[in-house]
């Protein structure tokens, strides 16, 4: 035990003493949830939006201030010709153009029926695509209220509610991702890379002939890791919290717990690198090109698994981190106990018996 | 006596699938002994040394290291014997002290030891000033003094260098091998690979490996008189072109 402390504090030595790791180690999950949180999303806020009103009455004047007093629009411009709308959208700021036709109210009375036509540039297709919904659900619910009174027989009127992110805010979607990914990285890479750092260094074969047991080395490398990781998860979940107002509906404990099993899947995976690699190099390509780009693309994080081909959502199963962000997600935002994820909870739990069974393996025939 | 011989080896065999790295070598070192394991690069030695040092099995054979086989006690050999590697490895990013705390904190040893050890290894190195030095900024000849010592911290009978002048000037040589002399005296044997024929003329005995066979082994006197040549270097010449 005594010999296992010294171990440890060395190897805090050598995290606390290489600033570079260190950065990586605070500073990038800081920096992610941040980049995450705050640049990349895909709500829409304040986009302009340009009018070209051929009719100009108190019909087309209300539902323009309706669009322009959502947060999500403001009207910047008032257009007075054809041509005017391929200039505004060349421009670039202007995201839709509203085009309202000829003696709109008089035709929404005489003929119950005006058109109004939304034209999106869809140079960034995912904005295009939700300016026209928000725009088109707008209008469709002005629609609603002035025919309030009429009574329209056999009408279907869809009555849709957001469940568990009624807001739809973009930061609850990433912050699941962001822990994952960052607990990846941090647990994975780092243990990998500092684990055949003592390879390379030739300090792994003197720490063999010494009586301490390989699998002491293997633990006492692995452990300040563990910790960390676990700071790491607390200070996102933290900031998830305070900044994002992200809630956690489900228990705290299951969260701790079930992160604990990742960052332990996650380490596990690091050894198994370690195990492939001789040098630090192999170790970070390995971890980056095997680890990283997966977690990020294949583990529905930012795309969704169900849209992807049949061949990548075969491959996303064998990825630990899909079944993390669905634990992290159905703990975080619907609030369900262990009895809702504890078929993703096993499989996790399987993986890192079975990166463990292959690293021992892989290690004894080092050894022979 | 038994008692005499540290290390014990008899037809000790290491195969690779088909290919034989170590074929059948047999001798024996005795305590205080500075013992010769020379060979070309390839030739077996560090793979017959592994064998001893408990981190490589071998296929056949007998090996006994401080009284202690191979192949049933491996652990108590680890415990007693020092190992210092070709790349004289320690911690770049630990001080000189904190490298000699850990050594002899994972060696088991009492932290009041570790303080006494620590204090007498840097005096004896005049490493006053540099003892919280970090390991890294020290020259090479240094790091080799440091680690040699480092891997006597625990008294071991037995201490195992796998080339241990790679990369350091001449200089730096002598007085290494003036500590390996001193180390001798007091008791501790010393078994040492080298490709530098000078170095096999410090050795008491040495033996020469020649793909994956002990061709020779004798005091280096003896080995120039057999070989009828002026150094070691002809007796390796002869021996390697067969």
């Amino acid at each position: 035990m005594k010999r296992f402390i010294g171990f440890i504090r060395k190897e805090f030595y050598h995290i606390f003493r290489d600033t570079r790791s260190l950065f990586i180690l605070f500073g990038m999950p800081i920096a992610q949830v941040m980049l995450f949180g705050f640049a990349i999303t895909n709500e829409i806020n304040n986009v302009d939006i340009a009018v070209f009103d051929k009719s100009k009455d108190a019909t087309t004047q209300e539902i323009i201030n309706k669009i322009a007093s959502s947060k999500y629009f403001s009207n910047k411009q008032f257009i007075t010709n054809e041509a005017e709308i391929e200039s505004v959208f060349k421009k670039g700021k202007i995201k839709a153009v509203l085009v309202f036709e000829k003696d709109f109210s008089q035709k929404l009375i005489k003929e119950s029926v005006a058109d109004v036509q939304i034209i999106t540039d869809a140079t960034d297709p995912n904005t295009a695509n939700t300016v026209n919904n928000y725009i088109s659900s707008i209008l469709q619910k002005y629609g609603q209220e002035i025919n309030k009174d009429i009574k329209t027989p056999y009408k279907i009127i869809p009555e849709s509610r957001m469940v568990y992110n009624p807001e739809l805010k973009s930061v609850f979607m990433f912050v699941p991702g962001v822990m994952t990914v960052i607990l990846m990285l941090v647990s994975a890479m780092m243990t990998s890379i500092s684990i055949t750092r003592e390879k390379e260094m030739g300090t792994m074969e003197i720490l063999l002939v010494s009586p301490i047991k390989p699998f002491q080395v293997i633990i006492g490398k692995v452990f300040p890791y563990i910790f960390l990781s676990i700071i790491n998860a607390v200070v996102i979940i933290l900031l998830s919290i305070f900044i994002f107002k992200m809630p956690i509906e489900g228990s705290l404990f299951l969260l701790g717990f079930e992160s604990i099993l990742f960052i332990i899947n996650a380490l596990s995976l690091g050894i198994l690198i370690s195990t492939m690699s001789s040098t630090q190099q192999t170790a970070m390509m390995i971890s980056l090109m095997g680890l990283m780009l997966p977690v990020i693309l294949l583990s529905g994080f930012i795309f969704p698994i169900a849209s992807m081909p049949m061949p990548l959502q075969v491959i996303s199963h064998i990825i630990p981190a899909k079944w993390f962000i669905i634990i992290l997600k159905a703990i975080m935002l619907k609030g369900v106990g262990l009895s809702y994820i504890w078929k993703e909870t096993l499989i996790i739990l399987g993986m890192t018996i079975f990166y463990i069974t292959l690293s021992v393996k892989k290690y004894k025939i080092r050894l022979e | 006596m038994k008692e005499k011989n540290v290390i014990q080896v008899k037809d000790l065999t290491k195969k690779f699938g088909d290919f034989t790295a170590v074929n059948k070598i047999t001798f024996e070192v005795k305590q205080g002994e500075i013992f010769g394991f020379l060979g070309a690069n390839g030739a077996g030695k560090t793979t017959a040394m592994k064998m001893l040092i408990g981190i490589s099995k071998p296929t056949s054979g007998e090996a006994t290291v401080a009284n202690f086989d191979v192949y049933t006690h491996p652990e108590d050999i680890k415990k007693n014997i020092g190992y210092m590697s070709q790349k004289f490895a320690l911690y770049d990013d630990l001080t000189v002290r904190e490298n000699i705390t850990f050594f002899g904190g994972i060696y088991g040893l009492s932290k009041t030891k570790i303080k006494e050890k620590a204090e007498a290894l840097i005096s004896e190195l005049n490493l006053q000033e540099v003892a919280n030095e970090l390991v890294g900024s020290l020259p090479l000849g240094w790091k080799q003094k440091i680690a040699f010592s480092v891997a006597l911290l625990h008294d071991p009978k037995v201490v195992f260098l796998d080339e241990p002048t790679g990369g350091v000037d001449p200089i730096t040589r002598r007085q290494f091998w003036e500590m390996i002399y001193k180390n001798a005296h007091n008791g501790t044997t010393i078994f040492v690979t080298t490709h530098y024929m000078d170095e096999a003329e410090y050795c008491d005995r040495v033996s020469i490996m020649v793909n994956g066979k002990i061709e020779a082994l004798d005091t280096p006197k003896k080995l120039k008189e057999q070989f009828n040549v002026e150094n070691m270097n002809d007796v390796f010449l002869k021996l390697a072109r067969g």
